[in-house]
């Protein structure tokens, strides 16, 4: 475990933090990968619809099957497993299917990765036009202060608020607002400072079709005095969200922060089948900011490949929430404190260049 | 005004694939269909400063290694977010078994 600077950070995109980042090569550098032959990488890049066709058709009856349950059973405990199931298919399990579409990777066809990616940004409250370019921002800058627009826990760490993140209370406070906002025309400033200009406007009118849907799913819940179409659209956001949680903060917390070396940054967990469904293989992470072109179903084989040359994965999501759990009561004292994981002698050392780095100075000038 | 440069042999690209080809400090991408023509862009993806050569060609697409950004290779035509500006194309010939790009 390692303690770096001692000064505050500016997680703003515009900030202190920001222009240290550029003026240092920390924004978009060139990243470490591991040596793998281009026939090889050719491979395991190759686009199928097989794969994500069948799980999305297992995704959605399992979704329209749990719905019906709910329909079914509402007013009775009867209900309860079905809010489970749906709740974790809509507000977990839409996280992965966003993802790997926003990439393009899940499906080999365009327009079937075009579809699910704006299912899912629906189900999340992402605005599906922020989100792409905030993502591509967040692989070019991978947890880089004042550059990655998707750092989910800031330094130090907000416990309270990371706890609260299981309940998806402050998310949906979070995304809801930012989606009323954008369908009003306005995009903040951090927004501006991604998004480019000719595709801003798409992201207002895509915020409009959202508050659409949201405002119809109202006026009929009202019309039918009931709260089942609220149950089963928008309020899952709020129920399910668990398990994206569960598994997505393990991607990147407690780890370096501007370094660029994914091995540093980055966490591969073993996790059980139903989570990496779920998650569709997101648990291999490390691999995928290495190789974010290498479909979902085909990073188990990636993993194997490379496992070479990173840090040993935790075998469960447990194992890595004690590894982790001990390094955030650290930062609430000392920010730069962070767990650098030790590579097998296999692997190319970490690059120094850039890893003990004073970035956060920026922000104490 | 016409500039043509030797960037390969016909046989240093696979089918549907493409290969780097740097010369007087530019950097090219040279693809060959899988109806077996050859092709020549710029080499890096105008969204930002990443190797197209480690992209994966799928038809007339060509995948940006970085942030999946899609240009037809053909065309140069940017085809969505996160590429928003077109790739410049260049004429190729073949002579001789060897892939001529024109620069110029």
């Amino acid at each position: 475990m390692t303690v770096a600077s001692s000064t505050k950070r500016d997680y703003s995109l515009v900030g202190q933090s920001t222009r240290r980042a550029i003026e240092t090569g920390l924004a978009s550098a060139e990243w470490y990968h591991t040596d793998v032959p281009r026939k090889t990488m050719k491979e395991l890049m190759q686009r199928s619809d097989g794969p994500a066709i069948r799980d999305t058709i297992i995704w959605i009856a399992a979704i329209l099957g749990s719905a019906a349950g709910i329909v079914w059973f509402w007013g009775s405990w009867w209900v309860v497993p079905f809010l489970f199931v749906y709740g974790v298919l809509y507000g977990s399990s839409s996280d992965s299917r966003w993802h790997e579409c926003g990439h393009g990777t899940a499906f080999r066809t365009r327009w079937m990765n075009d579809v699910v990616y704006h299912l899912a940004s629906f189900m999340l409250m992402r605005n599906p036009v922020q989100w792409r370019w905030s993502h591509a921002r967040h692989h070019t800058d991978t947890i880089i202060v004042g550059r990655d627009a998707e750092i989910a826990v800031m330094r130090p760490p907000d416990l309270i608020k990371a706890a609260l993140a299981f309940t998806g209370i402050l998310d949906f406070r979070y995304s809801l607002p930012i989606l009323v906002r954008q369908a009003f025309g306005n995009l903040s400033e951090d927004e501006k400072s991604y998004i480019p200009q000719m595709e801003q406007h798409k992201a207002v009118v895509a915020a409009r079709w959202h508050m659409v849907v949201y405002v119809a799913t109202i006026a009929v819940a009202i019309a039918l005095q009931s709260w089942i179409p609220l149950v089963l659209i928008g309020l899952p956001r709020l129920y399910g969200t668990w398990h994206m949680v569960l598994t997505g903060l393990l991607q990147h917390i407690g780890l370096a922060d501007n370094v660029v070396d994914h091995r540093l940054n980055t966490r591969t967990v073993y996790m059980n089948p139903v989570s990496r469904f779920i998650y569709w293989n997101m648990n291999y992470h490390v691999e995928h900011h290495m190789f974010p072109m290498v479909p979902y179903h085909a990073l188990p084989k990636l993993h194997e490949l490379i496992k070479h040359d990173l840090p040993m994965p935790n075998p469960s999501m447990w194992h890595a929430y004690r590894e982790v759990w001990p390094v955030l009561l650290r930062q609430l004292k000392y920010e730069d404190f962070y767990l650098k994981r030790e590579l097998p002698p296999t692997a190319k050392p970490y690059r120094g260049e850039f890893h003990d780095l004073d970035i956060t100075a920026a922000a104490a000038e | 005004m016409a500039e043509w440069v030797e960037a390969c042999a016909v046989d240093d690209v696979d089918e549907e694939d493409v290969i780097r080809f740097d010369h007087g400090g530019r950097t090219f991408a040279i693809y060959r269909s899988p109806d077996d023509a050859f092709f020549a862009t710029d080499g890096f993806c105008t969204h930002e400063k990443a190797h197209l050569a480690d992209g994966l060609v799928m038809d007339d697409i060509i995948e940006c290694p970085k942030h999946n950004g899609r240009f037809n290779y053909k065309t140069g035509q940017a085809k969505g977010a996160p590429v928003c500006v077109n790739l410049k194309t260049y004429p190729v010939k073949i002579e001789a078994g060897k892939v001529l790009i024109d620069i110029g």
